[in-house]
C-alpha cells in the first residue's frame, strides 16, 4: 500500500488523498464557509516536477499551506491525509516539534517575493543561518564552507553572504531564496509562483537554476503557476485546478497533445506565441466565488460543452488513459458523477484501495 | 502643424541617484524618439524587462513627469507647456491611462460607478441619466453594462472584469490615445486574451492609438503594429512590430525573444533534454 510507505522506497513521495481545506468563518452568527480545497487527491513521484496551474482564486495557496500542514484558521483541514514518504504518519499527527524538524530539511519552500521573505535588516548569511544552521548541526566555520560550495555549485558568486537583500537586484534576491531552500537538500520542495515577479531573461535564468538544484539532489518539486508556458518547459507531471478542485491531470506531453478538459483546452489554445495570428478565442465569464459555488461542475457557468447532467451532478476525476485524469462529463461518457461529499473516493474502487488504514 | 498625433522627440529623464553622498545620476530614459500618426489609429508596443525605463517613458507622455531634456508633443503642442485649469483638462481627456493592477487602481472603499460618473462629470460634463448612459456606452464598448456595475465595490468584480471597467472609464471622455502599461499581467490566463483582443477592437471600430507597455512578447505579437524594444533607457530596436519579433537584428533584442518560453517546447525549453523522471506516476 502505498499511504503506508515509510522507506526510502519506490513509492511517491507525496500522497494526497481527498483532501479538503474550507476557510470557515462565523460572523456575528452567521457560518461562512469558502471551500478553497475540495477534494482533491494527487501523489508527486520521486525526482518528479509535478506543475500545478490555475488561475487566482483556484485554491492553489490554499492547497500548499494544507499540505505543508502550515493552514491557520480561518483555514480548517476539513478531511483527507497528507502523507510524506519521509514521515511515518500524517502529516497533521505531528506534534509542532517534530514539524518545526521537518520543515525546511525534508520539505523546503521556494517563495514568490524573494523582497518580502528575506529579512531586509539581516545580511544574507544571517538569514542562511536562520534557516539552515539547526537542519544541518555542523559547527559554524564547517556549516559556511557548506553554504559557499553550496552557493558555488548554483553558480552565485560568493559575495552575496555578505549583501543585504536590497543590494541585490531581484533575479539574484530569488536565487538566493533556491539557495536557502535548498541547502539542507530536502526530499520535496513546494515553489509557489518563483518567477511570476521577474522579466522573462531573468525568468529563464532562475528555472533553469531550479532544474539544476533539482536535478543535483534528486528531489521532487511541487511547481505552482499560471502561467502555462512555464509548466510547458519545467513540469513533468500537470495538474490543473479550478475553483477548488484538480479539473485534469496527466502528463505535460499529453495535456498539451490533448487536453480533454475544456477548461484546460482553452488555457492552451489562447496561449500566444511569437509567429502565431490566429485568433483567440476569450472564455466569458469569470471564475466562480467559493463561497457560493455554481452547482455540478464548477465550471459549467462558461462551458462551451456544457451539458444537462453538468449543472446537477460533480464530475468524479476519472482515468481515461494511463496517467491521464480528468473531471468532466463532456470529456467522456465514463465520467462518472462523483459520490456526495460524505463518502467522496469510497465509493471508486481503485480509490478507496488507496486509502491510509486508518482512514478518517 | 504636423500630422502627429503624438511625437515623442529625443526625450532623457534623469532621476538623481543615492542621497547623502550624491552618487551621481541615473538615466531612467534615454534620447527616446518616435511619433504615432493621427489618421492612422496603431497599437504600439514598448517592449523590455524591468528598469529599461518604459514605465517612466509612460509617465512622461501621461505628463505625470517633466521629461529632462527632449520634447513631447501631443498633437504638435509640447505637453510641458500645459498652462491652466481647461487646457490640462482637454489633454487629460484625449490621452487616458489604462494602470497594471486594476485592484490598486480602485479605491477598494469606493463604489465602482463613482468612477465612472465621476470622469462622465468632470470630461463631458454629464450629470444624472446622461452620465449613467454615457458610462453605459463605455461599458458596452467592452462587453459590460452599467447594471452589472452598479452599487459594485472593487472586491465584487474579478480582475479582467475590473480591468474592463478601467478601460471603459478611459473611454468616457472619448480620447485619442490610450496608454496601457502592463494591463494584463495582473489578469488571470482565462481572461488575458479576451482584454489583449479588446484592445485590437478599439484601434479599429474607435479609432484610438494605444501605447501598450508590456514585457510579454508573445501578446505584443499577437497586437501591436509597431515596437519598439528598450534596454536601460534606450532603444535598441524598432520598427514592424512581426518583421522585428520574427527576425530581431540586436543582439538583446535576441535575447529577449530567445528568453520567452514557448509551449511548444515541452520539457526542452529550460535545460534541453531531460532524463525522465525515476518514478513514473501510476
Amino acid at each position: 500500500m502505498p499511504a503506508e510507505a515509510t522507506g526510502q522506497g519506490a513509492g511517491p513521495v507525496l500522497t494526497v488523498r481527498n483532501l479538503r481545506a474550507y476557510y470557515q468563518m462565523r460572523y456575528f452568527g452567521i457560518f461562512r464557509e469558502v471551500r478553497a480545497v475540495d477534494d482533491i487527491s494527487l501523489e508527486i513521484g520521486r525526482n518528479e516536477i509535478y506543475g500545478l496551474a490555475g488561475e487566482s482564486s483556484s485554491g492553489k495557496t490554499s492547497f500548499i499551506k494544507a499540505i505543508a500542514a502550515a493552514n491557520r484558521p480561518p483555514l480548517n483541514i476539513v478531511g483527507g491525509s497528507v502523507r510524506y514518504s519521509f514521515l511515518d504518519r500524517d502529516i497533521f499527527r505531528l506534534d509542532p516539534q517534530t514539524l518545526a524538524a521537518v520543515r525546511w530539511k525534508h520539505l523546503g519552500y521556494i517563495m514568490q517575493g524573494s523582497m518580502n521573505v528575506l529579512n531586509p535588516v539581516r545580511r544574507i548569511r544571517e538569514s542562511f543561518v536562520d534557516f539552515a544552521f539547526r537542519h544541518i548541526g555542523l559547527p559554524k566555520a564547517q556549516f559556511f564552507a557548506l553554504v559557499a560550495a553550496h552557493l558555488e555549485r548554483l553558480h552565485l558568486p560568493p559575495d552575496v553572504l555578505r549583501a543585504y537583500p536590497h543590494e541585490l537586484s531581484g533575479g539574484m534576491r530569488q536565487r538566493v531564496t533556491i539557495a536557502l531552500a535548498t541547502i539542507c537538500r530536502p526530499e520535496f520542495i513546494i515553489a509557489d509562483e518563483p518567477t511570476t515577479a521577474l522579466d522573462v531573461v531573468v525568468q529563464k535564468g532562475v528555472l533553469g537554476m531550479i532544474r539544476e538544484a533539482q536535478q543535483e539532489i534528486g528531489s521532487s518539486i511541487l511547481f505552482v503557476t499560471h502561467d502555462m508556458a512555464v509548466h510547458a518547459n519545467m513540469a513533468d507531471r500537470l495538474g490543473i485546478m479550478y475553483a477548488g478542485r484538480l479539473v485534469e491531470e496527466g502528463p505535460t506531453r499529453t495535456i498539451f497533445a490533448e487536453p480533454l478538459h475544456p477548461y484546460t483546452a482553452h488555457l492552451i489554445q489562447s496561449l500566444p506565441r511569437i509567429g502565431d495570428l490566429a485568433p483567440k478565442k476569450a472564455l466569458g465569464g469569470a471564475p466562480p466565488n467559493l463561497a457560493e459555488p455554481p452547482p455540478g461542475c464548477r465550471f459549467h457557468p462558461r462551458c462551451p460543452l456544457a451539458m444537462d447532467i453538468c449543472r446537477r451532478e460533480t464530475p468524479a476525476l476519472t482515468t481515461l488513459a494511463p496517467g491521464h485524469r480528468v473531471a468532466c462529463f463532456a470529456a467522456s461518457p465514463e465520467v462518472r458523477p462523483a459520490p456526495p461529499d460524505e463518502d467522496a473516493g469510497r465509493a471508486d474502487g481503485r480509490e478507496a484501495a488507496l486509502q491510509p488504514a486508518e482512514g478518517r | 502643424m504636423s500630422a502627429d498625433l503624438l511625437s515623442v522627440e529625443r526625450v532623457t529623464k534623469v532621476y538623481a541617484r543615492g542621497g547623502l553622498f550624491g552618487r551621481g545620476a541615473f538615466r531612467a530614459v534615454d534620447g527616446v524618439s518616435f511619433a504615432l500618426d493621427a489618421d492612422r489609429p496603431e497599437i504600439f508596443a514598448i517592449v523590455g524587462e524591468s528598469g529599461s525605463g518604459k514605465t517612466t517613458l509612460s509617465r512622461m507622455i501621461l505628463n505625470l513627469v517633466a521629461p529632462t531634456a527632449g520634447a513631447i508633443r501631443f498633437r504638435g503642442q509640447d505637453v510641458a507647456h500645459i498652462r491652466g485649469g481647461r487646457a490640462r483638462s482637454a489633454f487629460m481627456g484625449a490621452v487616458q491611462p489604462i494602470f497594471q493592477n486594476p485592484f490598486e487602481a480602485f479605491n477598494p472603499l469606493k463604489r465602482i460607478d463613482r468612477y465612472l460618473l465621476m470622469t462622465a462629470r468632470r470630461f463631458r460634463g454629464a450629470r444624472g441619466q446622461e452620465a449613467e448612459r454615457l458610462a453605459d456606452d463605455a461599458l458596452r464598448k467592452v462587453g459590460l453594462s452599467f447594471a452589472e456595475v452598479r452599487g459594485r465595490f472593487p472586491h465584487e468584480l474579478s480582475g479582467g472584469q475590473l480591468q474592463r471597467v478601467a478601460i471603459a472609464r478611459a473611454l468616457i471622455p472619448g480620447p485619442a490615445l490610450l496608454v496601457a502599461d502592463e494591463p494584463v499581467s495582473m489578469v488571470d490566463a482565462s481572461l488575458r486574451m479576451a482584454i489583449v483582443s479588446l484592445f485590437r477592437a478599439l484601434r479599429d471600430d474607435l479609432r484610438v492609438s494605444i501605447i501598450y507597455i508590456t514585457h510579454d512578447l508573445a501578446t505584443a505579437y499577437y497586437i501591436s503594429d509597431r515596437i519598439i524594444i528598450m534596454q536601460k533607457g534606450k532603444v535598441v530596436e524598432s520598427g514592424d512590430a512581426r518583421a522585428v519579433l520574427d527576425n530581431p537584428q540586436h543582439p538583446y533584442s535576441i535575447l529577449l525573444k530567445e528568453s520567452v518560453l514557448s509551449p511548444d517546447t515541452i520539457g526542452e525549453g529550460i535545460l534541453g533534454k531531460r532524463p525522465p523522471a525515476t518514478v513514473d506516476a501510476r
